[in-house]
């Protein structure tokens, strides 16, 4: 199958502390991978940069082809770990504003995803809760007909039944067409719906496949290879 | 939830699914959910859900249908097969435990038979 993502010796370094060190991984079209790390590994500025908004200090980054650019911008659908919208905003106004600036938004999808969400259009985005919040941001960028969706922490600090709803919602954006990339550090909650996982320790790539197979390899779940990876 | 033996997912999915067709619950020609539908509901990618279903048709548990969907097998003897294999690896297990205990063949099979006469 075609490689969506390339990446080669990746590194990025913040004056002299290295972020990421020689990052070197491919990820297939059509697959659903964890980018698995406690805070500090790297993952945020890996995301980062394939989303165009940080610069690799050393190393090369291919999506679909491209370097992280204007061109990777439109095929990506960002959702960063910390909210991005205004608070003067209702959510009517939230999905204007993503029409407006992405051609690929598909508005229908956006109020299907709302009224699962159980979130009403009319709710002003500085009323919300934080699970709601992350409800909203998330409907958002699964409007979008991205060829690569990227989110980052999508079901930290939220309610369980937040969480199941943002399950949900995610595998149900699922399709072969598209690839998600998620982090998260919260493994057991999320390890069913990764078919790769990628484990990032200090910036470098510790352990990386697929998980089925590392779970058959191992014989344990993913979340218990994490906590003998990370663990003291 | 309920994925926690060390085993891959799509295994512990396909046992579910011979559990329900052992017990009956899913009888010969009965439709299995959508892969879609089974995956919203356990929470589990897609992906997985659809090498499941692929490792269950190579045993010969169910068939495919274009377009219609994923069916148990209505053949009685299969079903059986399971039963039987089902039934085995739970009483080959219980004696390699019970052995590992130290207890002899006919120690087991006293205790068998005081469980049942107790009820």
């Amino acid at each position: 199958m075609a490689n969506i993502i390339e990446i080669k010796g990746l590194t990025k370094t913040y004056h002299n502390k290295k972020a990421l060190n020689n990052v070197t991984l491919t990820i297939e079209k059509g697959k659903v991978v964890g980018i698995l790390g406690p805070n500090g590994s790297g993952k945020t500025t890996l995301i980062k940069i394939l989303a165009g908004i940080l610069r690799p200090t050393g190393g090369e980054v291919f999506i679909d082809g491209n370097r992280p650019g204007v061109t990777t911008k439109s095929i990506i659908s960002y959702l960063p770990d910390r909210n991005f919208l205004y608070d003067w905003m209702n959510i009517q106004d939230a999905i204007n504003f993503f029409k407006d600036f992405y051609a690929d938004f598909d508005e229908n999808r956006a109020y299907e995803l709302l009224d699962f969400m159980k979130l009403d259009k009319n709710m002003k985005v500085d009323s919300l809760s934080k699970g709601m919040m992350e409800k909203l941001n998330l409907s958002l960028v699964l409007s979008r007909n991205a060829k690569v969706y990227i989110l980052d922490e999508p079901i930290a600090g939220v309610d369980p039944v937040a969480r199941d709803q943002i399950l949900d919602a995610i595998i149900n954006n699922y399709n072969e067409e598209s690839t998600m990339i998620i982090t998260t550090h919260l493994v057991r909650d999320m390890e069913n719906i990764f078919d790769e996982v990628i484990f990032l320790k200090e910036g470098e790539v510790y352990l990386l496949g697929n998980a089925e197979a590392l779970r058959e390899e191992r014989n344990m779940k993913i979340d218990d290879l994490y906590k003998e990876i990370f663990g003291a | 939830m309920l994925f926690n033996e060390n085993l891959p997912i799509y295994i512990q999915i396909m046992n579910l699914i011979k559990k329900q067709i052992v017990k009956g619950e899913l009888r010969g020609g009965d439709k299995l959910p959508s892969v879609r539908d089974l995956s919203t509901e356990l929470k589990v990618n897609p992906n997985t859900i659809q090498r499941s279903y692929h490792e269950l048709e190579r045993e010969g548990l169910v068939y495919t249908q274009r377009g219609m969907g994923t069916f148990v097998t209505e053949d009685e003897e299969i079903i059986k097969d399971l039963k039987q294999k089902m039934a085995s690896n739970l009483v080959n297990s219980f004696i390699a435990d019970m052995k590992s205990l130290g207890f002899s063949l006919e120690d087991i099979l006293s205790i068998i038979n005081k469980k049942i006469k107790e009820g």
